[in-house]
């Protein structure tokens, strides 16, 4: 028998409709993932269930019932029993999802006092085995501690040790695993699987298909607030039959997927040759950037130490890690921005001059955050025209260049008069690579330009990245937690870890044969589609 | 210890703003048109003989090099000594001595009330649809409304018109009411408006709706996981409660005639006693730095984050 | 906050400016006017808000008054922006040694509650409203020079000013072209709400006797004589209270109008 039936599930918040007729069942054991991109209605699917879909949200259902009780008719009162007591809800970023102000264990705590009749003694004693069994170390002291003296790991953990606390029939996981570096989300998602082990159901929530595939029974695609195609895990993810799921599944960048496109764009058929500021200046094969021993301490702290590469035009050089592994500083140095305490970055074969203007355009960046790399006052052409302006591009000009490099990024001359604000995550990004390619730098540093993009749109801007590449011969710097996007994009990889280049070699030789213990560790640790 | 640490540096600060106000006294006194003996000898009209002139300044050291006088003035002040009033001709500190526990009460008083109003107006209200349009609108006149205005409103109504409460200090109890709700109200306005901004940006965090999907009742999450949260924009607004409670205790006590170092403070301006003056700001300033140090500790308790920051 | 609300109070000071430039388009009576066979009459047709202990018409002296009581409020907060936003700036942008002994003065400043700090400059440099509008705006200075100072470090440690350093601008256009004009506005629309507080604490010292002296019209000193007459008067006490109080709230609503469309939320 289904633990959880939803037929026609309709919100509306205001007059914006998000979830239009959205129709699945849990049975017991059994676990369901919803996959989609940002804006599909999973994450407020998964909340009606616990009606926490939020104020001034309207939802309607033709069924929504959880092991046989009618929760369109529940009260609050009634809620309060059903969450937390038989629905675990574990939110994603467990940095934020945890009381800041409170220590760990009092959350985990809170559920036993609303839902079991546990005395005080006790309910310390349980919280304890709680963290224990969802695999935390030194439960007594964790208990006692603040959330920002954790881990994200061990916070993830403690979260979900919250949501098991009083024994729920159903966990309900708002993506587990976004936010934490890839060894520590391979063991959430065991973690995870060892739930379902127990007999309990499991709804994940996720833009990620490779996370689903691990743990998922059965798979249904969301987009625009309704399901597009569902069924076992295992089908869906290896002969998807609709065509957004396929477009989704090409467009994870893997190793497989290296040298094809991600996204449906073609290619630019470009006749006339680029001219000006787009056009290639550097030959293939020299080396237009290069760090020698750079080393680098925050008070007292090394966050590098004695890295070393070379970057040579048309070329892409990957540095991954995990967070706090000086892959950032790095590309800060490379760029010019903070000083080395030991070692030199050359351009062209020359030190980082203050002052030395040519020098300074030659470097560009992209970041992660674009919205904030914008002046929030400034519209498109004004952004890009300060860029030309430094360029040397003559005022009269500038307004024509800008098309142009609009052109090269794939966007028309309308996104001129628009403000940042006003674009949406990947156009911002086409926007900031188009800056970065106005004074036709040798490099641009990429400093996490596709993490915060949704898989569609990363592929996009992905693409984007190795046409504008083939056509300019600009090299790239490019940092990066994700495995797939380096092994996708890169030619060369840096591995950093505590500040340490551990290992560097062609992006096929490192992944394929690690030879540190940590990039085996790392390697290992990447989601795979089962296909793949 | 990391506390003790934090608490120590906070002393040293605060020792050094009050060793920066009374320097600046100092200025004042120093850079005020006018030559101060004469202003001790009685102002203006007095008339003085140049040896009487001259006998002041040689007993309040006004010969004497700047650099001497600013060594004097700090060892004076740091031995609760703020000269003698021109007008009274009784040290500072007694005048003011006298005067304090009636502004104390008041401002106790207010403090409280204030507080309490703000906070409960901000709890029940906070992100719900039906009550922040008008609580808001509510705060938005309070905290707009003038004290010594409010103040003769409250005067008009509740004492001359229904003679419920009396018009001036002195008469116990009942005497307190209106002098402390004029000056609370306008505290509470502004207070209440930043408390339920900060309760609503807090309702809106993740770890909220993880406490509501734990199955709290919207009560103890407000309770017990916001509150504690939106306390901290208050903690950073010490400067303008207490600087609205001592400023607004001037007013108070002169509209509602009541005894107090408010009113001991304007006709001192109006006399121009530069020594009570300076001695009632001296203190403000005190207070001040001595409240803030109760904040700063308070701040520890309500976000245990800070004590490794410290 | 509704629209229709915001529309109201910006109409209100549309009103308040006209009625302090050219007062006579709203009363034809004399402030000044003493008539000694008509004091403190009740509201009538001849005298739509009264009049005073001196016969004077009270809607005269309150509308003649805006220009005293508007030129408080803005007046000190220029004084407390120029000169605070100059130390502000000089804080932020300059080195560690200028920003330390800025920021140790004001936490001394800070110390002083703002209308005891305008209590010691009137002691020194007399009453009036000239004096008074100094007196306010010198007690703002701390304030306004940690908000200057918070904003342009704030902006200087934003994405995009490293990113026009990284894309090559020298360092004095970036401050002016990026720095400069996103501190700014902030600041001047958070002084928008400051000018119904200076304009408060400037009508408190004319309230005490301290501002805008006798016979001069003028809300916090009209206020000031009322109190005398509470018992008797009750127009008298309630319409310059009430001008002052509908300023401040007219003030604060366009201010956090501003400040919620400046930040990109909607008004």
């Amino acid at each position: 028998m289904s633990l959880v039936k939803v037929d026609d599930l309709r919100v509306a918040f205001g007059a914006t409709p998000v979830v239009h007729g959205v129709s699945f069942e849990i049975g017991s054991g059994e676990c369901l993932a919803l996959v989609g991109e940002s804006g599909s209605g999973k994450s407020v699917t998964a909340r009606t269930l616990v009606g926490l879909t939020g104020g001034g949200a309207r939802v309607t259902a033709e069924e929504l019932s959880f092991d046989g009780q009618d929760l369109t008719r529940l009260r609050e009162r009634g809620w309060r029993r059903l969450r937390g007591g038989r629905i675990g809800f574990v939110l994603q970023d467990a940095l934020v999802s945890l009381d800041p102000l409170r220590k760990v264990g009092k959350e985990i705590e809170e559920v036993l006092a609303t839902h079991t009749d546990l005395p005080g003694a006790a309910r310390k004693a349980r919280v304890r085995e709680l963290l224990a069994s969802v695999g935390v170390p030194e439960p007594e002291l964790r208990a006692g501690q603040l959330p920002h003296e954790l881990s994200g790991g061990l916070r993830q953990r403690a979260l979900i040790a919250a949501a098991l606390a009083a024994d729920p029939e159903l966990i309900i996981a708002d993506e587990p695993t976004t936010a934490l570096d890839v060894t520590i989300q391979a063991q959430v998602l065991e973690l995870l699987a060892g739930i379902k082990a127990e007999g309990r159901s499991l709804l994940v929530i996720s833009h990620d298909l490779a996370v689903v595939a691990r743990l998922a029974d059965r798979v249904a695609v969301m987009k625009d607030g309704v399901i597009v195609e569902r069924g076992p895990a295992g089908e869906v993810l290896t002969r998807p039959e609709h065509e957004y799921t396929r477009s989704l599944l090409r467009a994870i960048p893997a190793e497989h997927t290296k040298g094809t496109r991600l996204s449906d764009t073609a290619p630019p058929a470009r006749t006339a040759p680029l001219t000006g500021a787009a056009a290639p200046r550097r030959a293939a094969g020299e080396v237009v950037l290069r760090a020698r021993g750079v080393g680098k301490s925050f008070g007292g702290r090394a966050a590098v130490r004695d890295v070393s590469f070379e970057l040579r035009a048309a070329e892409t050089l990957g540095i991954v890690g995990e967070s706090g592994s000086g892959k950032t500083t790095t590309a800060r140095i490379a760029l010019g921005l903070i000083p080395p305490d030991t070692g030199a970055v050359e351009i062209h074969g020359r030190p980082w001059t203050r002052g030395d203007r040519a020098q300074r355009r030659d470097v560009q960046v992209v970041y992660q955050d674009t919205l904030a790399s914008f002046d929030p006052r400034h519209t498109v052409a004004r952004i890009l025209a300060e860029a030309l302006a430094v360029a040397g591009v003559p005022r009269a000009r500038r307004r024509e260049r800008a098309v142009e490099l609009l052109d090269l990024v794939g966007l028309g001359a309308g996104q001129l008069e628009r403000r940042p604000l006003k674009l949406s995550g990947g156009q911002r990004q086409r926007v900031a690579i188009a800056r970065a390619l106005a004074p036709s730098p040798s490099v641009i540093v990429c400093d996490e330009p596709v993490s915060a993009l949704d898989v569609s749109v990363q592929a996009q801007v992905l693409d984007l990245l190795e046409d504008v590449q083939r056509e300019t011969g600009v090299a790239y710097l490019f940092i990066s937690h994700d495995l797939g996007v380096v092994h996708h994009l890169c030619d060369r990889v840096l591995v950093m870890k505590d500040g340490s280049v551990v290992e560097e070699g062609p992006v096929g030789t490192v992944f394929s044969e690690p030879a540190h213990p940590y990039t085996k560790e790392l390697v290992a640790a990447i989601p795979r589609l089962a296909a793949a | 210890m990391k506390t003790l640490t934090f608490i120590g540096w906070r002393l040293l600060a605060g020792v050094g703003v009050l060793w920066g106000a009374a320097t600046l006294t100092f200025l004042v006194v120093h850079f005020t048109p006018g030559d101060p003996a004469e202003a001790v000898v009685g102002g203006e009209g007095a008339a003085p003989t140049p040896e009487v002139l001259a006998q002041v300044r040689a007993e309040y050291g006004l010969d004497r090099p700047w650099y001497e006088q600013y060594a004097a003035h700090l060892w004076r002040i740091a031995h609760g000594d703020f000269g003698t009033s021109y007008r009274l001709h009784t040290p500072v500190t007694r005048a003011i001595g006298e005067q304090a526990a009636a502004t104390v009460e008041l401002a106790v008083a207010a403090a409280v009330t204030g507080l309490i109003l703000a906070i409960a107006v901000a709890l029940a209200t906070a992100g719900r649809r039906r009550w922040r349009g008008p609580a808001s609108a509510v705060e938005l006149v309070a905290a707009s409304t003038p004290t010594f205005w409010l103040g003769i409103v409250l005067l008009t109504v509740f004492s001359f018109g229904l003679r419920l409460l009396p018009s001036t200090g002195g008469q116990g109890v009942a005497s307190l009411v209106l002098p402390a709700l004029c000056l609370a109200l306008p505290i509470a306005g502004v207070l209440g408006h930043v408390l339920r901004e900060a309760l609503e940006e807090v309702l809106d965090e993740p770890f909220i709706v993880s406490a509501r999907a734990r199955g709290l009742g919207d009560t103890a999450v407000r309770l017990r996981h916001a509150l504690r949260h939106a306390l901290t924009p208050l903690v950073t607004m010490t400067g303008f409660w207490v600087g609205a409670l001592l400023g607004g205790a001037v007013v108070t006590e002169t509209l509602f005639t009541r005894q107090g170092v408010g009113r001991l403070l304007v006709s001192a301006v109006n006399a121009k006693d530069l020594p009570v003056v300076l001695g009632v700001v001296l203190l403000s300033a005190l207070v001040y730095v001595l409240v803030n140090l109760l904040v700063d500790l308070l701040y520890l308790v309500i976000d245990p984050r800070l004590k490794e920051a410290a | 906050m509704n629209r229709i609300g915001v529309w109201l109070a910006a109409a209100v000071l549309a009103v308040l400016v006209l009625a302090a430039l050219a007062p006579g388009l709203f009363t034809g009576q004399d402030p000044l006017a003493v008539d000694s066979g008509a004091t403190l009459r009740p509201p009538s047709a001849a005298h739509l808000l009264g009049t005073d202990e001196n016969g004077r018409d009270v809607l005269a002296r309150i509308v003649h008054g805006t220009r005293a009581s508007l030129l408080l409020g803005f007046g000190a907060i220029a004084v407390a922006l120029v000169f605070g936003g100059l130390l502000g700036l000089a804080a932020g942008l300059g080195n560690r040694l200028v920003e330390n002994v800025i920021m140790r003065l004001s936490d001394v400043g800070m110390a002083f509650p703002e209308l005891l700090l305008a209590l010691v400059v009137i002691t020194v440099a007399g009453g009036g409203t000239a004096n008074a509008i100094l007196a306010i705006g010198v007690a703002n200075i701390p304030s306004y020079a940690r908000l200057v100072r918070a904003q342009t470090l704030a902006i200087r440690r934003a994405s995009y000013v490293e990113a026009a350093y990284a894309l090559g601008l020298p360092g004095p256009r970036v401050i002016l072209r990026h720095v400069l004009p996103n501190a700014v506005k902030p600041v001047l629309i958070l002084a928008t709400i400051g000018v119904g507080t200076a304009l408060v604490a400037g009508s408190a010292l004319s309230f005490l006797g301290l501002g805008t002296p006798p016979p001069e019209p003028e809300w916090g000193s009209m206020l000031s004589t009322a109190r005398n007459f509470i018992s008797r008067a009750w127009w008298y006490g309630l319409f310059p209270g009430l001008a002052i109080t509908l300023t401040v709230i007219s003030v604060t609503v366009v201010g956090r109008a501003l400040r919620l469309r400046s930040e990109g939320r909607t008004g």
